[in-house]
């Protein structure tokens, strides 16, 4: 898709240009299209199922990077809003209420809800900025948690820390992604299904992003993000264009929550936790703010690295040492810790920052210690 | 009535701890302007270390006092060297860095020291020895323990030696102009990384005193108790206004009386749809409060409009 859209930008400047565009173009679709048969094939299905958390991230890093990346809105809460989406869908398609409605109409459904928790949550945060707003998220987060933890007394809402199981596989016309499914011949087993559904549904994500990016509305997240005050004497009306922000990051994240519950089958108050939200924030600010090519690397990244450390920590342990000496888990979650603050303090703008950002980074503030003041 | 009263005890002793942790953020963010999410992890460990001096030393014969007199000065060594490298390693290469990246290296700190506190402790509950006394007295029929006496008169008398350091001493004048302008401060002969450096020491200092006063209220610690923790804390520190060493004391005490007392009546308030359970949101639902009302918090100086 992004191939795509680079192409027709070079089409208006140069054939040749447009010609490899579209080369390129082809040539990453056919490797987007065999990716989860070589990834099955050649690591396993375990494997396979982290590429397709990997989408669901990216979808999360991409939403996020609206409010952080191009609006410059510290948002610390943001797991919440993939929450929302997928407690909506846990309990419009479980034997939890008995309901069963289509996905189509749910998933749609928990981008609304989200964007909605957006607008609320945007509301009351307005005129805060920086550590204030990050907090005042952080506190909104935790607090979707805590409801959603003890919400089954005296009225079983969300069934508390065991949360909701059976939920409905994601199913299209009959067809459900939970069996394999046959094609002209072809069988294609689930988690294969899955990637692909994720694909085309995160390719739609960038490319929306991609023209707000270059949007009337993304020209004025940005110009809010480096100086909200400019912004406003420029007739833009702030206080709209950052709920816009809020509301649009939400609604991404609605979606990619309802497709993890579908996916999962399972939601507990657990996977929405703060180490979530700081996980996506970090998908973001490591791979390059306001970057769309940065965050889609953060989001691969930071949800392949841990998997790779979580299989790597056990079996390296056993051939140097003969045996398992420190807890994998925390060994990984230590080595991530270590990775955040290695790259913030060698690439404080991210891995892939953006042009804008770069230069940014380049102008020397002339105060010693407080920045931006 | 005495439920009250009881409640009022207990958020007191709830507040000081709180007050005591807030103070280490207040006086970082009054001096670089920044968040250190950290500050939680420190308290963490110093309740840690303070613990297994205890253990080590439960069955060595000496009197209690010494005990907990050798586990406080072994966690207050171990957090101010631990603040000390914080602050080094993670912060001072990005003090000329945009907001996020120190925010970032933060996080990366917090999961990292919860991580080694992991690796070195286990992920079990830590009970704590019961070695203090346990006599009870009564007060207008709530009961407070000496326990809770201490911490409190503990509390209050690191708070006022704080606040003497910080009024009265030349060390805490360096340290105030900081806060105000380092640039102007270092040109009046302060050397800023010096001032730095010591707040997150004495900070740190604070928070493992603040670690060992709640494993010992709560007889528990683990590897993840410092995050809550701070979280709260830091609310706490903008509840009072924060920057201000004052405020952080205010709001910290305030919290915890807010916090249980509200867990104490929420039951009642709600007619039982809210338990007590819900204890953890207040915290919350206080920051939003304040930070929409009067986002200088209750005593704090009007901060800038682009933070």
């Amino acid at each position: 898709m992004m191939g795509f859209l680079a192409s027709f930008e070079a089409l208006r400047h140069d054939k040749r240009a447009a010609i490899a565009a579209i080369a390129a173009t082809v040539a990453m679709g056919i490797v987007l299209a065999v990716f989860p048969f070589i990834v099955g094939s050649a690591l396993g299905n375990s494997w396979l199922r982290i590429v397709d958390f990997a989408m669901l991230y990216i979808m999360l890093a991409l939403g996020l990077n609206i409010v952080v990346g191009f609006a410059g809105l510290l948002d610390m809460g943001y797991i919440a809003f993939y929450a929302v989406g997928a407690y909506l869908y846990a309990l419009l398609a479980s034997p939890h209420f008995g309901l069963h409605l289509p996905v189509w109409l749910i998933i749609p459904a928990g981008a609304v809800l989200a964007g909605i928790f957006g607008a609320l949550l945007g509301a009351p945060t307005l005129r805060l900025r920086g550590d204030y707003l990050a907090i005042v998220t952080l506190g909104f987060g935790e607090i979707v948690r805590i409801f959603l933890n003890n919400l089954n007394a005296p009225v079983n809402i969300t069934n508390g820390p065991q949360g909701i199981s059976g939920i409905d596989p994601i199913h299209l016309g009959g067809i459900t992604l939970a069996k394999p499914i046959s094609v002209l011949g072809f069988t294609i087993p689930s988690l294969h299904a899955y990637y692909y559904l994720f694909l085309v549904l995160a390719l739609g994500i960038v490319f929306v992003t991609i023209r707000l990016e270059n949007s009337r509305i993304g020209r004025a997240w940005v110009a809010i993000r480096e100086d909200e005050i400019a912004a406003k004497s420029c007739g833009i009306n702030t206080r709209n264009i950052k709920l816009l922000a809020f509301t649009m990051g939400a609604s991404f994240g609605g979606v990619a929550g309802g497709l993890f519950a579908g996916f999962q089958g399972f939601v507990s108050p657990e996977s929405f936790n703060l180490m979530e939200s700081v996980m996506v924030l970090c998908m973001v600010v490591l791979g390059g703010m306001g970057n769309i090519p940065g965050v889609i690397l953060g989001g691969i990244l930071l949800t392949v690295l841990p998997e790779v450390f979580r299989h790597g920590a056990g079996p390296v342990q056993m051939a140097l040492f003969g045996k398992i000496l420190l807890d994998p888990e925390a060994l990984r979650m230590l080595l991530f810790g270590l990775a955040l603050v290695v790259v913030m303090l060698y690439r404080p703008a991210g891995l892939w920052p953006s042009t804008t950002r770069r230069r940014e980074f380049k102008g020397e503030s002339t105060d010693v210690l407080k920045e931006g003041e | 009535m005495d439920i009250f009263i009881q409640q009022i005890i207990n958020g007191l002793v709830l507040g000081s701890i709180y007050a005591l942790v807030a103070l280490g953020y207040t006086m970082v963010y009054g001096i670089m302007g920044l968040i250190n999410f950290a500050h939680g992890e420190v308290v963490m460990i110093g309740a840690m270390v303070a613990l297994m001096v205890i253990k080590l030393l439960v069955n060595s014969g000496l009197p209690v006092f010494i005990i907990i007199l050798i586990a406080l000065a072994a966690a207050v060594a171990v957090c101010m060297a631990v603040g000390y490298s914080i602050e080094r390693i993670a912060y001072r290469p990005l003090r000329r860095a945009p907001k996020l990246a120190p925010l970032i290296t933060a996080i990366g700190v917090s999961i990292i020291l919860q991580n080694l506190a992991m690796l070195v402790w286990g992920r079990n509950y830590h009970a704590f020895p019961p070695i203090l006394p346990t006599s009870e007295h009564d007060i207008f029929g709530a009961t407070i323990t000496s326990l809770q006496v201490a911490i409190v008169l503990i509390a209050a008398l690191m708070m006022t030696g704080l606040i003497i350091l910080i009024h009265r001493t030349r060390l805490g004048r360096a340290m105030r102009a900081t806060s105000e302008n380092p640039p102007i401060a270092q040109l009046m002969g302060v050397n800023i990384n010096q001032i730095i450096s010591f707040t997150f020491v004495i900070g740190s200092a604070l928070a493992a005193v603040a670690g060992l006063m709640v494993s010992a209220n709560y007889s528990i610690a683990h590897y993840y108790m410092g995050f809550m923790l701070g979280l709260k804390a830091f609310t706490a520190a903008v509840l009072g206004g924060i920057g201000n060493i004052a405020g952080a004391v205010l709001g910290g005490i305030l919290l915890g009386l807010i916090e249980s007392l509200g867990a104490g009546y929420i039951g009642d308030l709600t007619g039982g749809f809210l338990g007590s359970h819900y204890q953890d949101i207040f915290a919350f639902f206080v920051l939003i409060g304040v930070l929409i009302f009067r986002p200088s918090g209750l005593i704090g100086e009007k901060v800038s409009e682009r933070a």
